[in-house]
């Protein structure tokens, strides 16, 4: 594990007036430039984790520290000024317009007139914001447009670490899903420590590096990488928390590229009816695919050959079931399951890589 | 029945009757909303007070406005002060009740999102809260301002009466047109003092037009 850029200790919260802890006795080390999610169900202290860490709640006891220093050793409102903060409800200042809601942090840290302006250029490019909109107040944009100047928001003072606390929890699945991978996107360029709350253990599991599984009263049930997650879960409480899919989710995370393809019997279409029959014998298939050169065609029966001198005379018909060789294990399956011979062919672009069947794909899990 | 030849030789002295109503109802609501102001931060900042502060300011204004000012005169005598404590008295109750429903109304998302991102508890309230309640604080001050407009005629009672000179004399001689022409000229800044404070408030919320034009 990378050098820790958060450490919780021992971290305990009663609320006044509760007899329970809300999160007991945590201790937790969050890696620095990692995205670590915590996972769990309503009552798990989750969020108020997240926000002892910004101070907007305090621990009754325990110590947190942020690159080395108690965050208690300075005032609230200047550790918040070098945190960045977005929230589900996203919290934009509906009386000021999206640039000048970017402009908040850097503004509050007395940033010149032109290096804030440079910066809002900057921010609006970079989570994908229309520049156009910069000068329009937050009502007029959609949910998810205002998510990303949220996101924006956060990042404007350039904070190492950001706190998102179910950030994407009040937009519609398939903005959710695109927000969520825009996310990864620029945390490919950034590399911010990303401590994010959530409810929904699909989406701890995507953006996550680090899930942490949280039980009521903050108890941590088990802090690991997603694909351990799933491989290995601590016990029955994480086990029913990912769900009786575990093997399907660990597939999401397998990239299609980690298994070893089939080349599958193919013939070229410039070859003999002879030599397409010798294919299909030796690989015991009653199809052959077409290749010319390294493209793929399309595939025969046995049958379509008869009567025909070379494949060349022979119309190909056309895989059902093709992916791109950037998919994830699960699209495979996907897939493989959709067709009758249980086999999809994976291409680079135009290019034909090999076959994947079935068998492959639960291979994959094992490894 | 209007005696129009006589309200044209009334140039000076309805200029002079403009300037003192309006100066009495300027210094009313701005003093109202300073005494508001205060009382709605102490309520804001201690939930307790807030009952008390409405209930005294209700009973304020529940007081009939000739006895009030009747009841003044033996401690500040017929004077501007007796005028304006009974002007403002009148103003606190609705302008306290706008400022804290105002500032209460403010979406407690945008509040911890200002004080995520590292706002002061001042700094929330100036630059979030406030901006943010002003469409409900304007409300109140229109309603507390043409109150006001239509209660200096009242203060006749302590020597002076704005637009309220006219009602006064007119009434001593018997003189329908006189009468009339203060009312009708209370009446015309009473929509002149509120049509000004909409186009402030259009000028002041430039982000609460858009929504409007968005839904």
């Amino acid at each position: 594990m990378a050098e820790a850029m958060i450490r919780l200790e021992a971290v305990t919260k009663t609320y006044q007036g509760a007899v329970n802890p809300a999160v007991d006795s945590l201790s937790l080390e969050i890696p620095r430039g990692e995205v670590v999610v915590l996972v769990g169900p309503s009552g798990c202290g989750k969020t108020t984790i997240l926000k002892m860490i910004n101070r907007l709640i305090e621990p009754t006891s325990g110590v947190i520290e942020l690159d080395g220093r108690d965050v208690t050793s300075v005032e609230p409102h200047v550790l918040r000024r070098g945190i960045g903060y977005v929230i589900q409800q996203i919290g934009l200042f509906p009386h000021r317009t999206i640039a000048d809601n970017i402009a908040a942090v850097p503004g509050l840290l007395g940033w010149d007139k032109g290096r804030i302006e440079q910066r809002v250029d900057e921010l609006v490019e970079l989570v994908g914001l229309d520049p156009e909109m910069a000068q329009r107040y937050p009502a007029s944009l959609s949910g998810g447009q205002q998510q990303r100047a949220g996101v924006a928001r956060a990042l404007a003072a350039d904070p190492p670490v950001l706190l998102m606390d179910e950030p994407f929890g009040a937009v519609d699945p398939i903005v959710r899903s695109r927000l969520q991978e825009e996310l990864l996107r620029l945390q490919d360029r950034l590399a911010k420590t990303i401590v994010f709350v959530t409810h929904d253990i699909d989406e701890a599991i995507k953006v996550g590096d680090r899930v942490a599984i949280l039980n009521i009263g903050g108890m941590l049930e088990q802090y690991a990488p997603p694909d351990e997650l799933l491989r290995e879960p601590a016990n029955e409480f994480v086990a029913g928390f990912l769900g009786e899919d575990r093997g399907l989710k660990r597939l999401s995370l397998i990239p299609l590229t980690s298994v070893n393809l089939v080349r599958g019997p193919m013939v070229n279409v410039t070859g003999t009816v002879e030599e397409a029959s010798s294919v299909m014998r030796q690989e015991g298939t009653e199809w052959v695919g077409v290749l010319e050169g390294d493209r793929l065609l399309g595939w025969l029966w046995n049958t379509d050959l008869d009567g025909k001198s070379t494949v060349a005379d022979c119309v190909p018909r056309r895989f059902r079931a093709t992916i791109q060789a950037a998919a994830s294990m699960r699209e495979a399956l996907d897939a493989v399951v959709n067709t009758r011979n249980q086999a999809a062919v994976v291409l680079e672009g135009d290019r034909y890589l090999g076959m994947v069947f079935l068998d492959q794909i639960s291979e994959g899990l094992l490894s | 029945m209007i005696d129009w030849e006589w309200i044209t030789d009334q140039g000076d002295q309805i200029w002079e009757r403009t300037v003192e109503h309006v100066t009495l109802t300027v210094i009313a609501v701005v003093v109202g909303l300073l005494v508001s102001a205060l009382l709605a931060l102490v309520a804001l900042r201690n939930k307790r007070t807030y009952a008390p502060i409405t209930w005294t300011s209700g009973v304020l204004y529940t007081i009939p406005s000739i006895a009030l000012f009747v009841l003044l005169v033996p401690f500040t005598g017929l004077s501007l002060l007796t005028a304006e404590i009974g002007l403002v008295s009148y103003t606190l109750l609705i302008l306290v009740r706008n400022i804290v429903a105002g500032i209460d109304g403010v979406s407690p998302s945008v509040v911890e999102a200002a004080r995520g991102v590292g706002y002061t508890d001042r700094g929330i309230l100036r630059r979030v809260q406030i901006p943010l309640a002003l469409p409900v604080i304007v409300a109140g001050i229109r309603v507390a301002a043409v109150t006001t407009v239509g209660l200096v005629t009242v203060t006749f009672i302590v020597g002076y009466g704005g637009y309220g000179f006219f009602i006064r004399r007119g009434l001593a001689r018997d003189f329908p047109t006189e009468i009339l022409l203060g009312v009708a000229l209370s009446a015309l800044l009473a929509v002149v003092v509120d049509l000004s404070l909409v186009a402030a408030e259009r000028a002041l919320t430039p982000w609460a037009r858009s929504k409007a034009t968005e839904e």
